[in-house]
């Protein structure tokens, strides 16, 4: 785990956090606050690429990370973090991948030299909840626990970019950070079989039929195991759970609808901010009637 | 439809795909596939793929690569790692994906399924012009593409986001977007 110094981390929101998905942003950065720790936003950062970029160009998929990359370590923060899933594993990889391989290293510089950046690979990329857990700790979080969720029952979904392939501060396929946090707000954490498997992403949009079986899957497994509500790591398995619950109903012949919320939110109310400044009311999935 | 597969030219694009795959780390490990078929029924798409994983390799060890890129299966790939974490040869089976990707859009092999490809390249053409991402226009872009009346079972979803305030209607753009060109300039000339 990467050591941090002091209570200030560079904070690299991504593209869907400024709108799609603020109220994880807001969440977060609320969350963060009363625990005592400042996310400094990297200043002009630029979108991770996603999983897109990479898919047709490579090099120029490596610079929109380098570029971040660089910000971040100009800044002397040894962490930049980021809550997206998608960015987190998107700019982890990046890193790794252009250290290794000295020509790609020396083209990153060559290209980052002409806006006066510079690459050196000591940036630790972190995710949000790799934060949370190790660096604040269990213990820390349950003294500031003032709103127990005592007979909760939550699903914390991690999707599949959280701990793969790295598995940089969880297990690749059998995590356990998140039901931990779930246990220190005083909820409960059910047995979620399907807890790390892929919700499909995009392939709602691009092969819909795939992607509601995968989700229909989720939810379904969800349910069964008894939750009130899921929680979830990433923008996009957020979006991609919460947006198409009556569709997927309908495409399996049963009722799969069920509260997909952040973490953040569930920690957030756990920790006494309120269902306002977590913004509840964005939910597509009556977030509010989970967490009062 | 160029008919290369089992062909001189099939070796051709085969060896070129493979020399790419040496690229990648832990690329070469592919010669170590055993075909036991765990990343296959470890893929959550791989049930609706015309070439599974491990059969995608059975194919290009036989020099069949064009079907191979033609079929669905490369942009079913919904990059989930879960082939690569759990493979015993320790093959990246993601990165392979990504590169077979990247190959079918650098020889111009149109997959039989288009939308995955349609959205990714509309989606760079968002990130090139602006330095971030904006779903709204990526969704119109897309659709516009892959067929405007889709777009229509789209629509109960739009509102809903409208609605709360979480369609962001417009576009931004990064303070150092001419920045970001020239760096992306360098990436290309030095290739």
């Amino acid at each position: 785990m990467a050591a941090s110094n002091g209570t200030k981390y560079t904070y690299f929101p991504g593209c869907s956090q400024t709108r799609t998905t603020r109220a994880y942003d807001a969440s977060a950065r609320g969350v963060t606050r009363k625990l005592g720790i400042e996310l400094v936003e990297l200043e002009d950062w630029n979108c991770c690429g996603a999983s897109n970029y990479i898919a047709i160009d490579e090099r120029k998929a490596f610079v929109l990370s380098a570029r971040n990359l660089a910000l971040a370590e100009k800044t002397g923060r040894p962490d930049v973090v980021t809550c997206c899933s998608g960015c987190y594993v998107i700019l982890a990889k990046s890193k790794k991948y252009i250290k290794q391989n000295p020509k790609l290293h020396a083209d990153i510089d060559e290209a980052l030299a002409t806006a006066g950046l510079t690459f050196s690979g000591d940036i630790n990329v972190r995710h949000i909840l790799d934060v949370l857990v190790n660096d604040v700790g269990g213990e820390r979080i349950r003294a500031a626990v003032t709103h127990p969720l005592t007979g909760l029952k939550v699903a914390p979904y991690y999707g599949c970019q959280i701990g793969r392939p790295y598995g940089e501060f969880d297990d690749e396929e059998w995590p356990h950070t998140l039901d931990d946090l779930v246990t220190w707000t005083g909820a409960e954490s059910v047995n979620f079989p399907l807890k790390s498997k892929c919700c499909g992403g995009i392939l709602m949009t691009t092969q819909p039929e795939v992607g509601r079986t995968m989700v229909g899957k989720l939810l379904k497994s969800a349910k069964e195991a008894g939750a009130d509500c899921i929680i979830t790591a990433c923008s996009l398995c957020q979006v991609t759970l919460e947006s198409y619950q009556k569709k997927v109903s309908r495409y399996l012949g049963e009722d799969v609808n069920i509260p997909v919320l952040y973490f953040t939110q569930l920690l957030g109310r756990a920790l006494g901010l309120t269902p306002k400044e977590l913004m509840l009311k964005d939910s597509l999935t009556h977030a509010e009637a989970v967490l009062p | 439809m160029r008919v290369i597969d089992g062909k001189e030219a099939g070796r051709e694009l085969t060896r070129k795909f493979l020399e790419e795959v040496m690229l990648i780390p832990n690329g070469e490990k592919v010669n170590m596939c055993i075909q036991c078929g765990t990343c296959s029924a470890s893929c959550p798409t791989g049930y609706a793929m015309d070439y599974t994983p491990r059969q995608i390799v059975a194919a290009l060890r036989a020099n069949i690569i064009h079907d191979v890129l033609v079929s669905n299966s490369v942009w079913l790939c919904a990059s989930c790692y879960s082939c690569t974490v759990r493979c015993p040869a320790g093959i990246p089976w993601t990165d392979i994906m990504y590169e077979l990707k990247r190959l079918g859009e650098d020889e111009g092999i149109i997959p039989r399924v288009k939308t995955g490809h349609e959205l990714a390249t509309a989606f760079n053409s968002i990130i090139d012009k602006y330095g971030l991402s904006s779903e709204f226009r990526l969704m119109l872009k897309f659709y516009f593409r892959t067929g405007i009346f889709k777009a229509l079972g789209q629509l109960g979803f739009a509102t809903r986001m409208l609605a709360r305030g979480r369609l962001d209607l417009g576009a931004h753009k990064i303070k150092g977007i001419k920045g970001l060109h020239k760096m992306m300039a360098v990436m290309e000339e030095r290739k």
